[in-house]
């Protein structure tokens, strides 16, 4: 084994090495959406799971995004047959009770599934603080431009689409971003 | 339960495949007879446990078990039952459990082959196999576990990727793709094997790599064949190759592969290139896993979205051990690979083989750079940048040209040495014949330089492989008084290895043709019609008639029916559709295409009014593009033909090849010695 040979080929692959690592670095799950900023597409739904407590709407009530101009609201996207989604369901849950006094309005639009389906989940997980929406023929999905489930959208106090998260997300990073909404729109009415 | 069966034959397969590796391993080093006994054993065992968890996973998708968290992912009870075998390899998880499937099969049967075999170089190899199963049980078993479990139960799931269940070239392609690219784990299990044992100067190790990295190759070809018709049957753009970073990763190994297929003949003859092929294998291995590292942990943004996760970092450190572990070795090893024997000439079919092999290294280089340039630029530069077909394509095409004059030279020429006769009396012919071709393609309106000189150089190789036959089977007419198509049959017979490699020439230069005849001579036009109007493209006019829809049971079917006239006569319906699957709302493309050996007419909706009165449809003629995949076919026999050598028969060989003094006793044509 001649070993300044071996030690000159290790040298040459630690640049390689060093560009994928780099690569792992990005955000695979940054896809672009044109819809930050842009007013959040309006939508009138049904109530089909009524959520707990406080936050109870009644089955069958119509949401109107528009009713909610002022507040904060987060749109949730899920499903059934999404695993990931199982990831947040905790933190959305207890987010959304936190927040309610803070005026911020959560809830869940169930996303190609069947509304009995989507009744047992809530059922089998524990329950769900907030109400969720049925949204036939994924209508408000197509607006929303959804990539795919989960998705969590914030609609500012002006009726603006703020964020868009890809995937599970966290009670840290619901928190975070609800507070930065909070602040900014602190003298808005 | 089946979860249980699932979860425990991986957990036990890693725990074997360990206890594999170290006996193998200690054992080889040790010279212990009982070690290695037992290693083997444990190659077996890993094998019978990876299919138990295979088997598992394939009976878990079909009782729709959605406590299985990768049936829940995949799965859906309105997939049709075919679709949901296939899903096995339709996402992340299934696809790495179908990949250690491959793998321990592999080493299995690599194992029973050469179990009599003398000496340390396949306990060797066996052990390193038994270390890259290791490193793919570890992400089963950790971060890419297949079997965990799921509760509460979903009462369905979401079916596979729509874009995989929409057509059944998915059943075909990522299994090739897997035999094509763990089978590079052979050759390369092979090569650090006889570094390790120290057997290097011993050409054991050459024949048994050089036929894996042949089957391996022929995998790899037809997937990459079957991937480009997948692309162009399913997305409706009606190509079929964008240098696409996950295109690129399947196509960079082949091409190190054919250069090693190329360059291992001037190893066996000459005794040359010796280090230069263990590079070779030991490339083509890590690029195998540099391209499962790209497809799988979404570093390079491409239309394979296939699926990301945290497995990036474990192959990450994969590709690191094995880089930096197999070059140090070869590297270390490297003094004692000198060559036994020297260039005679410059102009000698080894020549031509070390210009192949530098051109194909451009080549590899150039795809290799253009793939990852845009993480190098956004690493030092910090600027996002994409690298596109113009250049890919203003860089590979003088690539392929000279590749192509290079396929015509080599098989003209003798080895060691060639007279100016000898290379006159060879090269007039073919010479002339792409003269011919290269009149007949400015006849038909060809201009672009690159198109001129591959066509001419085609002609070229074309002429020059195919006389290869012509003049072998009027020698054996002469000698032997057989009928031609005798003749040929038993010329080819008798030399497998050589004519196998001919045909996959001819193969080769028919995917050219489909290639160059369907991007230079492509008409396409788009149009929004209504109801009984119609739309000409070349000879073709298509009606537009109606839409209709129904429902099938994954998913619904919009589909815009079209008549088809050719000179006024009606020559076929063609129904173009938009697939609906309901966890998508985006539909899937699926056009319709008419495939004839002249051409194609490939017809895609691209959108439509909701009262069904008008479609827009994007109208393709695309001439010769059935023969790029009849080309992957001719290559894939050639390889086929290749294979099956293994007996001599050496009086046709040196009635064929007088004029050469062989090197070594072996004759021309005959390379491939009995194992």
């Amino acid at each position: 084994m001649n070993w300044k040979r071996a030690t000159t080929a290790v040298a040459m692959a630690i640049p390689v090495i060093g560009i994928l690592a780099f690569g792992l670095t990005r955000d695979p799950k940054a896809i672009v959406s044109p819809l930050p900023g842009k007013p959040a597409p309006s939508f009138a739904l049904s109530v089909f799971a009524p959520g707990e407590g406080a936050t109870a709407l009644n089955v069958g009530d119509t949401v109107r995004l528009a009713d909610h101009a002022g507040q904060v609201v987060v749109l949730n996207f899920w499903a059934s047959w999404c695993l990931q989604c199982r990831d947040e369901h905790r933190d959305l849950s207890a987010t959304a009770t936190e927040y309610f006094d803070k005026g911020v309005r959560f809830y869940g639009l169930l996303y190609n599934d069947q509304e009995s389906f989507g009744l047992r989940w809530i059922q089998e997980m524990g329950g769900q603080t907030y109400p969720s929406l049925l949204d036939p023929r994924t209508r408000t999905a197509i607006d929303y431009g959804l990539y795919g489930v989960p998705e969590t959208f914030f609609v500012s106090r002006d009726g603006r689409v703020a964020y868009k998260h890809i995937g599970p997300i966290s009670q840290r990073q619901l928190s975070q971003k609800l507070d930065s909404l909070l602040r900014d729109g602190a003298g808005a009415p | 339960m089946t979860r249980l069966i699932g979860a425990g034959s991986l957990l036990l397969a890693l725990g074997v495949a360990i206890y594999g590796a170290l006996a193998l391993m200690l054992g080889a080093r040790r010279r212990h007879a009982g070690l290695l006994r037992s290693g083997q054993v444990a190659v077996y065992a890993v094998w019978a446990l990876a299919t138990a968890a295979t088997l598992a996973m394939v009976y878990a998708l079909v009782a729709h078990d959605f406590s299985v968290k990768y049936v829940a992912m995949v799965g859906s009870r309105a997939t049709p039952l075919f679709y949901t075998v296939i899903s096995l390899w339709g996402a992340l998880e299934g696809s790495i459990l179908f990949w250690i499937f491959v793998l321990t099969s592999l080493a299995a049967l690599v194992t029973y082959q050469n179990r009599a075999r003398e000496g340390l170089l396949v306990p060797y190899a066996g052990g390193v196999l038994m270390l890259i199963s290791i490193f793919f049980l570890i992400l089963l078993v950790g971060p890419a576990n297949p079997f965990s479990a799921v509760f509460p139960v979903p009462p369905d799931g979401p079916g596979p990727n729509p874009l995989l269940q929409n057509h059944p070239l998915m059943a075909v392609h990522p299994p090739l793709l897997y035999l094509g690219y763990v089978g590079m784990s052979v050759p390369f299990a092979f090569a650090i094997g006889a570094v390790l044992s120290g057997d290097i100067d011993n050409d054991g190790w050459i024949r048994i790599t050089r036929r894996w990295t042949l089957t391996a190759w022929m995998f790899l070809a037809a997937a990459i064949i079957a991937g480009m018709w997948w692309s162009y049957e399913v997305l409706g753009w009606g190509g079929y190759w964008a240098w696409d970073p996950v295109e690129n990763a399947s196509f960079i190994p082949w091409l190190t592969a054919t250069a090693f297929l190329h360059s291992v003949m001037v190893q066996e003859r000459r005794g040359l290139l010796k280090l230069w092929n263990l590079n070779l294998i030991v490339s083509t291995f890590a690029l195998t896993i540099l391209g499962t590292f790209l497809t799988r942990s979404g570093v390079l943004s491409s239309v394979h979205a296939f699926s990301e996760g945290p497995i990036g970092r474990y192959f990450l450190a994969f590709i690191a051990i094995v880089l930096i572990a197999s070059f140090a070795l070869v590297a270390g090893n490297s003094e004692r690979l000198r060559p036994t024997g020297s260039l005679d000439t410059a102009v000698s079919r080894e020549t031509v083989f070390l210009l192949n092999n530098l051109f194909l290294s451009a080549f590899t280089v150039t795809v290799l750079v253009g793939t990852l340039f845009p993480l190098v630029a956004e690493a030092i530069r910090g600027v996002k940048v994409s690298v596109g077909e113009p250049f890919f394509n203003r860089m590979t095409l003088p690539i392929c040209a000279m590749l192509l004059f290079l396929m015509g030279v080599g098989p003209a020429l003798p080895w060691r040495v060639a007279s100016r006769d000898v290379v006159r009396r060879q090269l007039l012919p073919p010479a002339i014949a792409g003269v011919v071709a290269l009149v007949l393609s400015l006849l038909a309106g060809v201009r672009s330089p690159y198109g001129l000189a591959a066509f001419m150089f085609g002609g070229f190789a074309l002429a020059a492989n195919v006389r290869e036959f012509i003049d072998g089977a009027l020698a054996r007419r002469r000698a032997h008084g057989e009928s031609p198509p005798v003749a040929l049959a038993r010329l080819v017979g008798a030399n497998r290895r050589r004519y196998g490699g001919y045909l996959a020439h001819l193969g080769v230069l028919t995917v050219t043709l489909g290639i160059g005849a369907s991007a230079m001579f492509r008409t396409e036009r788009e149009a929004t019609l209504r109801k009984g109007e119609v739309i000409e493209v070349g000879k073709f006019t298509v009606r537009f008639d109606e839409v209709t829809y129904r429902e099938e049971p994954q998913r619904g079917v919009l589909a815009a029916w079209v008549t088809v006239l050719k000179g006024g006569r009606e020559v076929g319906r063609m129904e173009p559709r938009m697939n609906f699957y309901p966890t998508s709302d985006q539909p899937v493309p699926t056009p319709a295409v008419r495939s004839r050996a002249a051409g194609d007419l490939y017809i895609n909706l691209q959108a439509f009014e909701q009262d069904g009165s008008t479609a827009t449809l994007r109208v393709i003629v695309e001439p010769l593009v059935p023969w790029i995949w009849i080309g992957g076919m001719i290559v894939c026999l050639g390889a086929l033909v290749s294979l099956g050598g293994g007996k001599r028969e050496p009086a046709l060989a040196a009635a064929r090849v007088r004029a050469v003094p062989p090197v070594r006793p072996t004759p021309v044509g005959l390379e491939e010695p009995a194992r």
